[in-house]
């Protein structure tokens, strides 16, 4: 993957593995075009007949996204788009598996998210044509960021569903500000971080084994990150509060090197845990359900959905029960937060599995961005999409399988969801910014297999290469 | 930053082994209890509607699940109901019990061991249909069995079991009064309600099986184990040796004595053949006395008392021998009294382990499990459970038995050209209730061996009770057709 050159003995020189991803992509639509046949198999006994049209639209939509790559970000991570298509295939094909089960019609409005998702993708990648730029929109970003936090706060636009309150309906669609919001905060906190690091690191106080930055270096961003998190709390999302607070610990850590800012984090949110559990009748009900789910069969809806879901993963086995053949539908709202219990009945641990490494390999791919990238910016704004990703993985899927308690959060691109979809396309998009700047050879490193004219383009030139 | 970095890496693969290990421990550690869950509809639901397999004797099937027009698909009937209703018990949409309930996992095709069958449903998109339960049971020994204990009349309340001694295979196993599962496997669970409730007020208890789990105290067939304790610490005995007899007996320490009945044990002693033949009380007394409670209950547990018989029969209740009894107690104890309380299964081992020279084989029910389409998955071996006594004891425990068949209480099981032993008993459990009859017999021709035991709780008031006037022949029809005499 990557080679030595004699001319740069310390220098890795990455391919651009263009090959690679589109046939990876094409692994990715046989995943999503054969789910999506065998739940017409499944279910009614035969392909369905708009088999044709579905594939041809999913093939439009990853034919798009790779020759939009391939004009502007020629050394793009490959493996990273590939993943996903078949993560929003899949998810596709489970919803509409539900929407027949239910009669609902989910899985066309999530077709219309997904094309929305990927036009927003290569808006991403094609405009942004160095991820350095954001670093001058960090206070924008964040003021955005709390604005759109405290969107569903406002009356007439802001709506209420299952207890939280973190849904805006603008026009007839209903849109969760939180997710983009989440994309913002990344910036902001990595634009200031990488700017204010080395006071952060250095200037301070030693107080009990912990040495504490000066209030004027910590003291905006922790504001900040308090407002948001008070806003959270007070919506009552706390699987978006502590994907929040977790990254924010890791890029504090990532920027100071200090491990002991996740002593300090940890020991903080033990706190916050535990004054939560006691001031908040909400949180109080989650734990105890998580300790004793079938206690609460019948009293609590969530408990319901929670044990369902658990009867459904159980069911399914280690080869699930086949596309069609279980009964995800007794698990309410499986399409959005359990839609991973859907795919555990159907598709067995090994498809829980599946979808699980899957995201372990966009977390890796995230990370690996972050090692390679040449400036400080990138490498934290890619740590911090990776470990967003990461985080909200593990809450929801560890709230369905009850390793921790339950939050409520969409999984990252098998949900149903808008803006969770088109967020988490816009993710990958940075994610692929980073990863072209940072794999890119540099000026003067010759490519070793001709198939790249340095001369001819324009892009390497004028990057300025920040020593990180 | 490199480093924090890859410390968040290692973080994040935490993260993610964690996840992976969790869904593992639902999905495949604790899938079993989930799924067997009470508020688990979803199991329920599909299990209802799905083929499940079928209970096999021989080639017969006893239940089955057979296609219906309606959201269900399938409906388990079971052709020979009577029969077998205690064995297969019933399966409908709350719950199941019996062998329906206990080889769920194997009937509904979950069991992990049936994987590559379920594999192969999925990929050939076929509807995964359960395994079947092949039973060690002879259909024609089991109908012979049930003929013959249901002959006795309608009020008949008893057991019979037939075991093959060299393996343990549970040949036939009867309990009446018994019930038809097809009324408990009904589709409008109200109805099944109402039918349970009803064969669970009736007096005669139709739902217990009594081959399995009723436990009553054996009487004089319990002889046979005293007399194999006192032969196990004896060396120099056998069947004609003289041992304690005498025409009564006062059990130690009080002012009770016990007789014979009128039967012939000579003026202080008597051979232990004779002892046997005639069922001397003072005899068996006097030897548990003699072995103590440490010689006695060491071969009584040997011969599966105090333990749980066949584990894949559901519902065995454990046969007991006392312990810490005292001597007058401990004199009754010897005689199947007191406080010895034994099933038709157990009086069965009893004799199937003489009949092979003293081994004892785990008694089993369940023979093999068979995929959908017929082929072998897994086939139960034949088990050692204990080698019980010696093999000269056993050697004397034949001769006493045949004795006792040919010039003895138990001459109403004897077969022409086939070494037949037999012990009778005929007990009292309380004062005022009707008494019962047991008898525990072996037979053994060219070599092949087959170990009934007959209990009879109750039968129609007008008959008299006795052990070898009701038991003999019925033990006798059982060996006759298991051996196959005649044919």
């Amino acid at each position: 993957m990557s080679q030595v050159t004699s001319a740069s003995p310390d220098q890795f020189v990455h391919r651009s593995r263009r090959g690679a991803e589109l046939f990876l992509l094409l692994l990715a639509l046989g995943v999503g075009a054969g789910a999506y046949a065998a739940v017409g198999l499944g279910i009614e006994g035969e392909v369905p007949p708009d088999m044709i049209g579905y594939t041809g639209w999913l093939a439009v939509l990853m034919i798009a996204a790779h020759v939009a790559i391939r004009m502007t970000a020629q050394y793009a991570d490959p493996i990273l788009l590939p993943v996903v298509a078949a993560l929003n295939g899949l998810g596709l094909a489970v919803i509409h598996r539900l929407d027949l089960a239910n009669n609902s019609n989910f899985a066309r409005q999530q077709l219309i998210w997904m094309t929305l998702g990927v036009v927003l993708f290569i808006l991403t990648i094609t405009l942004l044509r160095d991820h350095r730029v954001l670093q001058r929109y960090t206070y924008t970003s964040g003021l955005l960021a709390i604005g759109l936090l405290l969107l569903p706060m406002m009356p007439l636009i802001g709506n209420e569903v299952r207890g939280a309150r973190i849904w805006i309906n603008v026009a007839g669609f209903s849109f969760q500000p939180g997710e983009i919001a989440k994309l913002l905060l990344v910036i902001t906190f990595a634009g200031y971080l990488v700017l204010h690091r080395d006071a952060l690191a250095l200037a301070g106080r030693r107080l009990l084994f912990v040495d504490l930055p000066r209030g004027r270096d910590l003291g905006p961003i922790l504001g900040m990150w308090l407002v948001s998190l008070g806003i959270l709390v007070f919506q009552r999302d706390l699987g978006s509060s502590l994907m929040f607070f977790g990254m924010f610990l890791v890029l504090l850590y990532v920027a100071t090197e200090r491990p002991g800012w996740l002593v300090v984090g940890g020991g903080l949110f033990v706190a916050g845990a535990f004054l939560g559990y006691q001031a908040f009748s909400h949180v109080r009900n989650r734990f105890e359900i998580w300790l004793s789910p079938f206690d609460y069969v019948d009293r609590t809806p969530g408990s319901g959905q929670l044990v369902e879901s658990m009867f459904g993963m159980a069911w399914g086995g280690l080869i699930g029960r086949g596309f069609g053949e279980g009964q995800p539908w007794r698990i309410p709202f499986a399409e959005s937060d359990f839609i991973v219990g859907a795919i555990g009945e159907e598709l067995g641990l090994t498809g829980v599995m599946a979808v699980i490494l899957l995201f372990a390999i966009i977390v890796e791919r995230g990370l690996r961005t972050a090692l390679v990238c040449r400036d400080g910016f990138g490498k934290l704004v890619a740590t911090g999409l990776a470990t967003i990703v990461a985080l909200q993985v593990f809450v929801v899927v560890g709230g369905v399988t009850t390793l921790i308690p339950l939050t409520g959060l969409t999984t990252p691109f098998l949900s149903y969801g808008g803006s969770s979809l088109v967020a988490n396309w816009v993710l990958v998009g940075l994610l692929l910014r980073i990863s072209d700047q940072a794999r890119r050879p540099l000026p003067g490193v010759e490519e070793p297999y001709g198939t790249y004219d340095s001369g001819a383009d324009e892009a390497t030139q004028v990057v300025k290469v920040v020593k990180p | 930053m490199n480093k924090p970095i890859r410390t968040v890496g290692v973080f994040c693969m935490l993260l993610f082994i964690a996840l992976l290990a969790q869904s593992t421990n639902l999905q495949f550690f604790r899938s079993g209890e989930l799924n067997d869950r009470p508020e688990n509809r979803r199991v329920q639901e599909a299990r209802f509607s799905a083929e499940r397999g079928s209970i096999l004797a021989g080639d017969t099937e006893i239940a089955l699940s057979v296609p219906v027009d309606d959201r269900y698909l399938y409906q388990r009937q079971y052709p020979v109901a009577a029969q077998y209703a205690h064995m297969t018990g019933w399966f409908y949409f709350g719950g199941a019990s019996g062998l329906e309930r206990a080889e769920n996992r194997v009937l509904s095709g979950d069991d992990p061991s049936l994987f590559v069958n379920q594999l192969s449903d999925l990929l050939a998109n076929r509807n995964p249909a359960g395994s079947n339960v092949g039973l060690t049971i002879d259909p024609d020994v089991q109908q012979v069995a049930y003929d013959q204990l249901a002959a006795q009349g309608d009020e008949v309340q008893g057991a019979v079991v037939a075991l093959e001694p060299s393996t343990g295979r549970i040949l036939a196993s009867v309990s009446l009064p018994t019930y038809d599962p097809n009324q408990l496997a009904l589709r409008d669970v109200t109805q099944v309600q109402e039918n349970y409730q009803a064969l669970y007020d009736d007096e005669a208890n139709p739902l217990t099986n009594r081959a399995v789990a009723t436990t009553l105290p054996p009487g004089s067939t319990f002889k046979l184990v005293t007399a194999a304790a006192y032969l196990e610490d004896h060396p120099d005995v056998d069947a004609n040796t003289q041992v304690p007899g005498g025409s009564s007996y006062e059990l130690p320490g009080t002012s009770t004595s016990i007789a014979n009945g009128g039967r012939s044990c000579g003026e202080t002693t008597v051979s232990l053949s004779q002892a046997m033949e005639q069922s001397c009380n003072t005899t068996f007394l006097q030897l548990a006395v003699e072995e103590g409670q440490e010689g006695m209950t060491e071969v009584a547990d040997a011969f599966g008392f105090n333990a749980d018989p066949a584990e894949d029969y559901p519902g065995t209740a454990a046969s007991a021998y006392p312990e810490n009894a005292s001597d007058d107690l401990l004199a009754k104890s010897g005689i199947g009294q007191q406080d010895v309380r034994a099933t038709p299964l157990q009086m069965a081992m009893v004799a199937a382990t003489i009949a092979n020279d003293g081994v004892l084989m785990e008694p089993y029910l369940i023979d093999r499990i068979t995929s959908p389409d017929g082929e072998t998955i897994t086939r139960h071996e034949p088990e050692e459970r204990a080698e019980v006594v010696s093999s000269r004891t056993a050697g004397i425990l034949q001769e006493l038995m045949v004795n006792t068949v040919e010039q003895g209480t138990a001459r109403q099981a004897r077969i022409d050209g086939v070494e037949v032993g037999g012990k009778t008993g005929t007990a009292e459990n309380c004062d005022g209730c009707r008494p019962y009859a047991w008898f525990v017999s072996y037979g053994e021709r060219d070599g092949q061996q087959v170990a009934v035991a007959v209990m009879l709780q109750n039968v129609s008031p007008n008959v008299s009770i006795s052990g070898g006037g009701l038991g003999g022949p019925i033990a006798k029809a059982v060996m006759e057709q298991a051996l196959g005499v005649g044919e």
